[in-house]
């Protein structure tokens, strides 16, 4: 019998030493200090990037990330542990990485929503918001325990997301699209005339503590110092790969299948037996759960919720973090993430011009790569699988 | 009214002869507007045969498939599938109860692999918990396994050339491949009843004549099934199948053998405008 199949599994390499040069790279823009240095070192990436797309190295990296991302998602978690370490006493990069980290978390949730199920949810900050308001409301006024109160999070932006989801499943493409946009306009108004939430001023939240140990205390183990910011980059990490874990499992599963079937043509997947209620629901509702935890524990990162933190910009931020990623490809939104939180901290320069930068590369990227930066592969069940 | 006629092909059509058909329309109406896309229609389909619905453009005939499949809700009338009233089901329902179809332009998820293609229409037969997919990964792997296999196998007995690019997006391929594709979606469940929609739409004549083959096929490796086609290509229509129901303005006009519908003067007035 002929197969075609018969070719080697790619290398791992091309991906590991694309994620170590990635890496090196993070450390040096944020260890940049003059805007000069930080101006040169995006120019050097974007030229870097564009040359090695065009020599076609950036095939095998695509292949072998696409055979070996179990692997290779290992050695992304050692690679954010280096950068961590690299600054771990430096609160600034370290408050920025876990920034990243929890952004990453929500736009996965946006992205088995819309990437997935093709549900469009420009409410993103709106959940986010409500998991730390959750964080603020239970840290401050109970003593349940802090994990748990993250998954509180998480419940709360679901229940409050099916809501939400009796109109918009009442409704398709772009009218489902304005309900969440009302929703998230709505929301921030509700928490401004709301005193027992703080109105505007907002409230405050507790440090994260877990048995025991206070997040809000410098670290000190043996010769080994850290800010205190450590312990909260150490959790959004676990956070995130727990995460990433279950968005990959959900899409390499009969359930991502159902998704796609439903979000490319549900007639025929209507007439495939596919209960296409259930399944949006339940995209929708388990991207809400991921944002809600993220949104848990910003709260207690930055200590302080108040409702300019979570309007409808923001949930902009989300969409185009997940446009320009790759839309479906959660490799594409950690990519992605990274870009749109890290440059504008860094480059001061543009921070104020933040918004319009995003919108023109938004633009830029629906014009000449609508599929974004790293397209999203045809589903593989397993990683590398050849039956 | 066309009684007679049922009873004299029925000898010549089903094997069960003694059974009751499979799936039933009574008086089935469906009206868009004014218009009456089905009126009154009338119909069987036997146990195991080949069915061929005709008619002119407009007809009747893709409605007919649609309120079958619970798509569109039918206006009056009644639709039993093996002795079950369908007729105010919904698409789902209609699925799981055993009838599986292709479309007129051809509905797949261009995209998604050839093997994903498959499993959609597999629905019914895996695990969706989602306890089973998130969690228990080794259980997951070994159905996706199985699974692979069957559909392979399915695939492969249409082209074995295709069966080697499972893995492959389907938006790459020519127009035979993605109809071979779409009726292995239908078939991997193992419907008792198959309709077909026109599946000779966009392909050449050659590419046609290797489709009825595989269709043919598919009906000696599947027992029992059963199969309604929807096709202008009159060539197909004489080759594959056991028995014709011409429709006509929603109405059924002729019913017969392809040689006996041909020689109706009905047929022929409402297909040439003969006087």
């Amino acid at each position: 019998m002929t197969d075609a199949h018969d070719t080697a599994r790619p290398s791992i390499f091309p991906g590991a030493i694309a994620l170590a040069l990635v890496t090196v790279y993070v450390i040096a823009l944020l260890h940049a200090e003059s805007q000069n240095t930080i101006l040169t070192l995006l120019g050097v990436g974007a030229v870097a990037v564009t040359v090695a797309h065009w020599l076609g190295w950036l095939v095998p990296v695509a292949r072998s990330f696409q055979a070996r991302d179990d692997a290779l998602a290992l050695l992304a978690i050692v690679a954010a542990l280096v950068v961590a370490v690299y600054f771990r006493e430096d609160h600034f990069v370290l408050l920025l990485l876990c920034t990243v980290l929890l952004y990453t978390v929500a736009t996965l949730g946006l992205n088995v929503q819309f990437g997935y199920a093709g549900v469009l949810n420009f409410a993103g900050a709106s959940f986010f918001g409500i998991g730390a308001y959750t964080a603020a409301v239970l840290t401050q006024h109970t003593a349940v325990p802090h994990v748990l109160i993250l998954l509180a999070g998480g419940i709360m932006a679901a229940l409050i997301g099916s809501l939400l989801l009796l109109p918009v499943l009442r409704t398709r493409g772009h009218y489902a699209a304005v309900i969440t946009i009302a929703f998230a306009l709505l929301f921030k108004t509700f928490l401004e005339v709301n005193d027992i939430l703080g109105g505007p001023q907002g409230l405050q939240v507790k440090a994260m503590s877990l048995f025991g140990w206070s997040f809000n205390d410098n670290i000190e183990i043996g010769g080994f110092e850290a800010s205190f910011y450590f312990s909260y980059f150490a959790a959004s990490l676990a956070i995130l790969v727990i995460a990433f874990a279950l968005v990959r499992r959900l899409e390499r599963s009969w359930i991502g299948l159902n998704l796609d079937a439903l979000r490319l043509d549900e007639t025929a997947a209507l007439c495939f037996g596919l209960n296409i209620v259930r399944w949006k629901v339940t995209a929708f509702l388990f991207g809400n759960v991921l944002i809600g935890v993220a949104g848990a524990l910003y709260g207690m990162l930055v200590g302080f919720v108040q409702p300019n933190s979570f309007t409808f910009a923001d949930s902009l931020i989300f969409v185009s973090i997940l446009l320009l990623g790759g839309i479906g490809n959660p490799w594409g939104v950690v990519a992605a993430t990274i870009i749109v939180v890290i440059v504008p901290e860094k480059l001061q320069a543009i921070q104020e011009y933040r918004f319009l930068l995003y919108a023109l590369l938004v633009m830029a990227v629906l014009l000449f790569r609508p599929e974004g930066l790293l397209p999203r592969p045809v589903r593989n069940y397993l990683p590398g699988w050849r039956p | 009214m066309t009684a007679g006629t049922v009873e004299s092909q029925a000898g010549t059509a089903a094997p069960h002869a003694t059974a009751t058909p499979l799936l039933t329309a009574h008086g089935l109406t469906k009206r868009f507007g004014g218009v009456a896309a089905l009126d009154d229609l009338d119909l069987n389909v036997q146990r195991g045969e080949i069915l061929g619905l005709i008619g002119p453009n407009g007809s009747g005939k893709t409605t007919f498939f649609n309120v079958v499949t619970a798509i569109y809700g039918a206006d009056a009338g009644r639709i039993l599938f093996d002795d079950a009233d369908i007729s105010r089901s919904t698409p789902p329902a209609v699925y799981h109860a055993g009838i599986s179809r292709t479309f007129q332009r051809s509905r797949l998820s261009l995209p998604l692999s050839i093997f994903d293609n498959v499993m959609i229409g597999n629905h019914k037969r895996l695990n969706q918990s989602l306890w089973f997919n998130l969690v228990r990964r080794g259980a997951f792997i070994a159905e996706c396994e199985a699974n692979f296999a069957e559909a392979r196998a399915l695939v492969k007995s249409f082209d074995a050339p295709l069966a080697d690019r499972m893995l492959e997006p389907v938006a790459g391929l020519p127009m035979i491949d993605r109809r071979r594709i779409e009726i292995c979606r239908a078939l991997i469940s193992r419907p008792k009843l198959l309709l077909l929609d026109e599946p000779s739409a966009g392909m050449t004549q050659d590419e046609t004549k290797q489709l009825m083959e595989n269709i043919l096929g598919i009906r000696e490796r599947m027992a029992g099934l059963t199969i309604v086609i929807v096709e202008h290509e009159m060539a197909v229509i004489e080759r594959i199948t056991d028995r014709c129901v011409v429709l006509n303005f929603g109405r059924k006009i002729a019913e017969g053998t392809f040689a006996g519908i041909a020689a109706d003067r009905q047929v022929q007035e409402a297909y040439l405008g003969l006087q």
